[in-house]
């Protein structure tokens, strides 16, 4: 086992630690200010409607917790919540569904991988919020047959400002770790 | 045993995630079947974060305006240190009946749409948004306490902006009409043209309208009661752009009632359909037509004008005279006229358009000199040297022609004024 590897193994067990030190009810916190920044940050500022604190919030901890179990029920249980505030024309159960594959497929990501670098981070979460807003469109398209419009430059150019995003609110996560930890 | 456990493991998170996902299409699956939302889970979560929105859009609605003018009355007051607190403290209350005031006003102009309207509304606020970015929704801060019910429509002064798509006790969740699978019967206020309106591909299109129909930018649509959401007559907005398509026209409105911007709406509680209104746009509107032009050769026929030399005045005298006394010049048997009887005077023909003593309402303007004509200005004579006065009925100056011998002098009557002469006209 070279220096590396130690390094690796090192760091995600570092890291498991820190997370098992989120409780329940601070993730239930995190997961209703995420919900309502989305629920009531457009009413403040228009253009924000691109902002997805949510799935943000989702990779993160799929990220940082390489078991991919707990990391898709959290994307499961924030895609509910997000989906008992959508229109009712909306059944429960979409951004359900896809939180719960953005969750599983972070977690398994980081099994694999060190993500533990920022770089690394900001690309999958890009990827993740593509996949999140093409799974989603072809969902409403394929189980309720609603013609949404996809517009590829769009979701890529919200992908890039959600990524923006990302980086300083995954640095407070990591901080809230640390002194948690502390 | 121990290996089956073990792969078990290895498994252990593709099961689970097969279990959830499949537990939630399943779940799905009999939401769109049976057309039933899930109402406890909506309720727990919209009654979870609905409070807290509401709290914080009262805060933002009630202090953010005050706190931005207070700083910007403390940068005022930097940059003049020299005036006095009260002065500034005037400055501050001044801002904030302003901004009272404002509110006030948009309060007043919803009430008064209430009351114009036939429909029985009751007011709301937008409290936020929908959390799904391309469903276009807003929850308000009226519930089943307030009478509202699901489906009914969701207006404002301006135009339409919903419907309520689900209810819960203190707020009401309403779908716009902007979102991609809402759709309104709409009808063009000029034509009466039906159609649907259709907001999903990012552009409100009305859809079916026929090429062979005429629709006109800047024409406005109004509901038609057709969808039965939205009571007919209110207004939805302007046509921007009007293509020609296969089959169908491809009409483009900009809504009126700005939908995703509005803060203060109205629910219909009770609809009354309304008549769509016949006001004419702007752009028909067109001025009353001229009253046809005179024509010049009757205007100059009818002039005793065209006289020019006294031999003419004589002439026309005696042709008068002999037509009152009914002698034909040049004819055998006529009587020999009498010609110290004075012709009964003429009356003038006014052209078209000049004022009459039946109508002396037209008064006639005053016409600088070098400036242009005047519409509707009485018309130039055709000959500039004849006064105006030839116009006017008055009675002709008499030639002074000689008397015969023994004949009595007539007398002047003592109301009679003596003939002015025409004024002469500056070459």
């Amino acid at each position: 086992m070279n220096e590396s590897s130690d390094h690796l193994l090192r760091s995600r067990r570092s890291s498991q630690s820190l997370f098992s030190r989120f409780q329940v009810a601070g993730l239930v916190v995190l997961t209703l200010i995420a919900v309502i920044s989305k629920f009531y940050l457009p009413r403040l500022i228009p253009s924000a409607v691109w902002l997805e604190v949510p799935l943000l919030l989702t990779i993160y901890f799929g990220l940082m917790r390489p078991d991919p179990v707990p990391a898709l029920l959290f994307g499961a249980f924030v895609g509910i919540s997000e989906d008992s505030l959508s229109p009712a024309n909306i059944p429960i159960g979409m951004y359900g569904i896809t939180k719960t594959l953005v969750g599983y497929f972070a977690a398994s990501v980081s099994q694999r991988f060190n993500v533990g670098t920022g770089v690394i981070r900001l690309i999958l979460c890009f990827f993740f919020f593509v996949f999140h807003a093409f799974f989603y469109w072809v969902m409403r398209r394929a189980l309720l047959d609603q013609p949404v419009p996809f517009d590829t430059q769009q979701t890529l150019l919200h992908g890039a400002f959600n990524v923006a995003v990302a980086l300083p609110l995954y640095l407070i996560l990591d901080r809230m770790k640390l002194a948690d930890e502390s | 045993m121990d290996a089956i456990f073990n792969r078990y493991r290895s498994y252990r998170s593709l099961v689970v995630l097969v279990v959830v996902v499949m537990a939630q299409v399943l779940y799905l699956a009999y939401q769109v079947r049976t057309q039933k939302d899930e109402r406890l889970i909506r309720v727990w979560a919209v009654s979870a974060v609905t409070p807290m929105a509401g709290i914080v859009e009262a805060i933002r609605h009630n202090t953010i305006g005050f706190l931005k003018d207070y700083f910007l009355l403390l940068d005022v007051r930097d940059q003049n240190r020299k005036l006095k607190n009260d002065n500034d403290k005037l400055r501050m209350e001044n801002v904030f009946y302003r901004n009272q005031l404002n509110t006030a006003e948009h309060a007043r102009a919803l009430t008064l749409f209430q009351a114009k309207t036939p429909s029985r509304t009751v007011a709301a606020r937008v409290i936020g948004d929908s959390t799904v970015s391309t469903a276009k929704a807003v929850f308000i801060d009226r519930g089943s306490t307030s009478n509202i019910e699901k489906g009914m429509a969701v207006v404002t002064p301006d135009g339409i902006v919903g419907k309520v798509a689900a209810v819960y006790p203190l707020v009401a969740q309403v779908l716009l009409v902007t979102d991609s699978t809402f759709k309104v019967g709409v009808e063009s206020q000029r034509g009466h043209i039906h159609g649907a309106l259709n907001c999903g591909s990012g552009h409100c299109v009305v859809e079916q309208i026929q090429n062979e129909e005429d629709v006109a930018v800047g024409e406005w649509f109004y509901t038609s009661g057709e969808d039965r959401i939205f009571p007919k007559g209110f207004p939805v907005g302007t046509v921007i752009s009007v293509q020609p398509g296969n089959g169908m026209k491809d009409v483009r409105l900009n809504l009126s009632g700005a939908p995703g911007g509005a803060e203060e709406v109205l629910v219909v509680l009770d609809g009354v359909h309304q008549p769509i209104p016949t006001a004419v746009l702007p752009e028909d509107k067109m001025a009353p037509p001229l009253p046809p032009p005179p024509d010049d050769r009757q205007t100059t026929s009818a002039q005793p004008g065209t006289v020019q030399t006294e031999a003419d005045k004589l002439v026309q005298k005696y042709e008068q005279l002999g037509k009152e006394e009914d002698h034909v010049y040049g004819a055998m048997n006529s009587n020999m006229p009498n010609f110290n009887v004075k012709p009964v005077p003429q009356q003038a023909t006014p052209p078209p358009g000049a004022p009459t003593a039946a109508n002396p309402a037209t008064k006639q303007p005053v016409k600088p000199l070098g400036s242009a004509p005047v519409l509707g200005a009485p018309t130039q004579l055709a000959n500039p040297t004849i006064s105006t006065k030839s116009l006017t009925p008055t009675k002709p100056a008499a030639p002074k022609a000689p008397l015969p011998l023994g004949s009595p002098r007539p007398k002047p009557a003592a109301n009679e004024t003596p003939a002015v002469p025409p004024p002469t006209q500056p070459q």
